[in-house]
C-alpha cells in the first residue's frame, strides 16, 4: 500500500470552470427551451395529447375518486398546466438534491466520519441551489397553486359551496394558505440557513485552522439533522403528497427522502469522478468512490425497501381510499402510467442492484457513471410519478417536462460549479483529512 | 507435524502495518499475522489475494430465493390452497418478503458456515494460539522458522521496524 507509507500533505487546488464548460451548460439550457417551446406548441395545438378522451372515459374507473363532483373551476389550459406541474417537479427534485448536501456533510460530521472530507466541498456546493430554487418554488405557488393543489380551489372548503368536499374541509386544519406558506417558508429557510452556516464554518477553517470549527460544526450539525429529519418528511407531505389530497400514506415522508438522497449521492460521485478525470481531486482513489458507490447500492435498495412497505400494505389491504394511488398509476388512464411504473422499479431497483454488486463495478469510473446517470434520471421519473396522475390526469406528456428538466439542469450546474470553484476543492485545515487521504477500504 | 514461528510482538498497528511492508520488502515471507481487532490495509499489505466468498454468498442467497419461491408457491398454490384476502393463491408480492428473508437467511448461514470450515475454526479440545496476547493488546507477526532461517537476522529485522519482543515458539499441528 503505497498510500500508506507516503505521507504528502494535501495542497489547496482551485477548480476553474473554463468558458466551454460554462457554455455546455447554457447549451443545455438552450436545449431545454427549444424542447420546451416545442411542447408548448405542440400541446397549445392540440398535437400529441390523444389522452382527452382518456381522460375523460376515466371517470369509472380510477379517477373518480379523485374527480368526484368537482368541476375543476379555476385551472388553467393544459399547455399552462403542464409547465406549471413540471416547474414544481423539477424544483422539488433539484430542492431536494441540493439539500441532501448538506445534509451528507452534516451526517459526516455527526459521525466522526474522516473519509468523505475529500468530497466535501462537492456536497457544499450542491445547496448552492437552495435560495434560486426556493424563489421559483413561491413564485410558482402563488402563480399556479390551483393547477398544483386541489386543496386550494375555491369553495372546496365550505360546506355551502358547491364544490365543498367534506374530506378535504377535514383537513383544512393542516392545508390551509396562510399555514402553508409559512411551512414551504420554514422548511426553506432552516435548509438554507444551516447550509450557509456549515459551509461558512468549513471556508474560515480553511483560513485558521485549528480544531474549534470542527468542534463546532458537530453542534450545528446535529441540530441540522435534527430538524432536517422532521421537515424533509414535512415538506414531502406538503409540496408532494398534498397533491393527492384525498390520499395518505405514513411511509410517504420517508419515501421522498429516500429518493432525494439516492440521487444526492449519485450526484456527489457523479460530480467526483468528473472532477477526477479533468485532473483534479489528487487524492480521490478507488477507495472513495467504493464508499460511495457502497452508498447508492445500499441507498437504491433502502429506495426500493421504502417504496415496497407502502405497496404492499396498500395492495394487501386494498382500501378503496388508498388503493387509489396505485389503480391510477397501474392501468388507470388507458395504461399512460403503467410503462413509467415498471421502469422506475427496473431503473432504481434492479439496475443499481445488480450493477453495482460486484466490488469491482463500486471502484470503476465507468460503471459507476452510468449507474449515476441511471439514478439521477430514475429518481426524476420517480417523482414524475408521484405528481403527473394527480395533476395532469391522463394529460400528461413528456417533451415540456424534459425541457424543464434540462433548463433547472443547466441552471443548476452553472450555479454549483460556480460555487465549486469559489473555493478550495479539498478542505485543506479539516483535522480528517488525512484520513481522508489514507482511507482504504 | 511440529512447526517453529518466530513472533514479532508488536504494540501499536501502525507501526505494525509498516513493519509488515518493510518485513515482506525485505524478501521475509509472514506466515500469519494475529491482532486483536481488523486493521484496514492489512490484506493487503500482506499481500493476500482476495477473498472467493461472496461468489460462494451469491449462490447461497440465490439457492435461499428458490427455495422460499418453492416452497411458499407449493404450499399456497398447490398443496394447500387458501384464499387469503382475496388474492389469488400465487400472489408474487405478498411473497417478497418472505423470500427475501430467506435469502438472507441462506446467504448469512452459508458464509458462516464455510467461512469457519475453511479458517479451520470448528470447535475442538485444544486450540492452537501462538501468543495469547493476541487476543487481548499486543499485535503478532508469525514468520515460518525452517533448518536454513537465520533468527538473529529476522530478531534484528523485526526489532529495527519496531518490535517490543521477539520470541521463538514451537506449535504441534494435529
Amino acid at each position: 500500500m503505497a498510500t500508506l507509507t507516503h505521507h504528502e500533505g494535501a495542497t489547496a487546488e482551485h477548480l476553474e470552470v473554463s468558458p466551454r464548460t460554462n457554455r455546455n451548460f447554457i447549451f443545455i439550457i438552450v436545449a431545454g427551451v427549444v424542447l420546451l417551446a416545442i411542447g408548448l406548441i405542440m400541446s397549445a395545438m392540440g398535437i400529441g395529447s390523444g389522452h382527452h378522451e382518456a381522460a375523460a372515459g376515466v371517470a369509472h374507473g380510477a379517477g373518480a375518486v379523485q374527480n368526484a363532483g368537482h368541476a375543476a373551476p379555476h385551472e388553467s389550459p393544459t399547455w399552462l398546466k403542464r409547465l406549471i406541474v413540471s416547474l414544481w417537479h423539477s424544483n422539488v427534485f433539484f430542492i431536494g438534491v441540493s439539500t441532501i448536501g448538506t445534509f451528507f456533510v452534516a451526517l459526516q460530521y455527526v459521525a466522526y466520519a474522516g473519509w468523505s472530507v475529500m468530497i466535501k466541498r462537492i456536497n457544499e456546493a450542491m445547496s448552492a441551489w437552495i435560495l434560486p430554487g426556493a424563489i421559483i418554488m413561491l413564485v410558482v405557488f402563488l402563480f399556479g397553486r390551483h393547477d398544483l393543489f386541489h386543496w386550494t380551489h375555491e369553495g372546496i372548503m365550505d360546506p355551502k359551496s358547491e364544490h365543498y368536499d367534506a374530506i378535504i374541509a377535514g383537513k383544512s386544519g393542516f392545508l390551509n394558505l396562510p399555514f402553508y406558506l409559512i411551512r414551504t417558508v420554514v422548511y426553506l429557510a432552516i435548509w438554507w440557513f444551516f447550509s450557509r452556516w456549515l459551509r461558512n464554518l468549513s471556508l474560515e477553517e480553511d483560513l485558521h485552522g485549528g480544531t474549534e470549527y470542527f468542534h463546532k460544526s458537530i453542534n450545528v450539525a446535529a441540530l441540522f439533522l435534527v430538524l432536517y429529519a422532521v421537515t424533509s418528511s414535512m415538506s414531502a407531505w406538503d409540496w408532494v403528497m398534498s397533491v393527492d389530497v384525498h390520499w395518505f400514506s405514513t411511509m410517504f415522508g420517508w419515501y421522498v427522502f429516500a429518493s432525494w438522497w439516492v440521487t444526492g449521492i449519485a450526484v456527489t460521485t457523479l460530480t467526483a469522478i468528473y472532477l477526477k478525470q479533468a485532473g483534479y481531486l489528487k487524492f480521490l482513489n478507488s477507495n472513495h468512490l467504493h464508499d460511495l458507490g457502497k452508498f447508492m447500492f445500499g441507498f437504491s435498495i433502502f429506495w426500493t425497501y421504502v417504496w415496497f412497505s407502502q405497496f404492499m400494505l396498500i395492495w394487501y389491504a386494498n382500501l378503496p381510499e388508498e388503493a387509489v394511488y396505485y389503480n391510477q398509476r397501474l392501468g388507470g388512464f388507458n395504461g399512460a402510467y403503467t410503462w413509467i411504473f415498471f421502469f422506475n422499479l427496473i431503473i432504481n431497483f434492479v439496475f443499481p442492484f445488480l450493477a453495482l454488486m460486484r466490488r469491482d463495478a463500486k471502484r470503476q469510473m465507468i460503471m459507476l457513471k452510468i449507474v449515476c446517470i441511471a439514478i439521477i434520471i430514475g429518481h426524476w421519473s420517480d417523482f414524475y410519478l408521484m405528481f403527473m396522475p394527480a395533476t395532469m390526469k391522463g394529460d400528461n406528456g413528456f417533451i415540456i417536462e424534459i425541457g424543464v428538466a434540462l433548463i433547472f439542469l443547466g441552471a443548476y450546474l452553472i450555479l454549483f460549479t460556480k460555487r465549486l470553484a469559489s473555493a478550495a476543492l479539498v478542505p485543506v485545515n479539516h483535522p480528517f483529512l488525512d484520513e481522508s487521504i489514507h482511507h482504504t477500504t | 507435524m511440529t512447526k517453529r514461528f518466530a513472533l514479532g510482538i508488536f504494540e501499536d498497528e501502525d507501526v505494525l502495518l509498516h513493519a509488515v511492508e518493510n518485513i515482506r520488502a525485505a524478501g521475509v515471507k509472514i506466515y500469519e499475522v494475529f491482532t486483536p481487532f481488523p486493521i484496514h490495509g492489512m490484506d493487503d499489505a500482506l499481500g493476500i489475494e482476495r477473498s472467493r466468498l461472496p461468489i460462494a454468498a451469491f449462490f447461497y442467497g440465490m439457492t435461499g430465493l428458490a427455495f422460499a419461491l418453492w416452497m411458499q408457491i407449493y404450499m399456497l398454490g398447490f398443496d394447500w390452497p387458501m384464499i387469503i384476502g382475496g388474492k389469488p393463491h400465487i400472489a408474487l408480492p405478498a411473497f417478497i418478503p418472505v423470500s427475501f428473508e430467506l435469502t438472507v437467511f441462506f446467504c448469512c448461514h452459508g458464509m458462516v458456515i464455510t467461512f469457519y470450515t475453511i479458517s479451520g475454526l470448528y470447535p475442538r479440545w485444544r486450540t492452537p494460539v501462538l501468543d495469547v496476547r493476541s487476543t487481548d493488546d499486543k499485535f503478532v507477526v508469525a514468520i515460518e522458522l525452517n533448518e536454513k532461517s537465520d533468527l538473529n537476522g529476522l530478531t534484528k529485522l523485526l526489532r529495527e521496524n519496531g518490535a517490543s519482543e521477539v520470541n521463538e515458539k514451537e506449535m504441534t499441528k494435529n
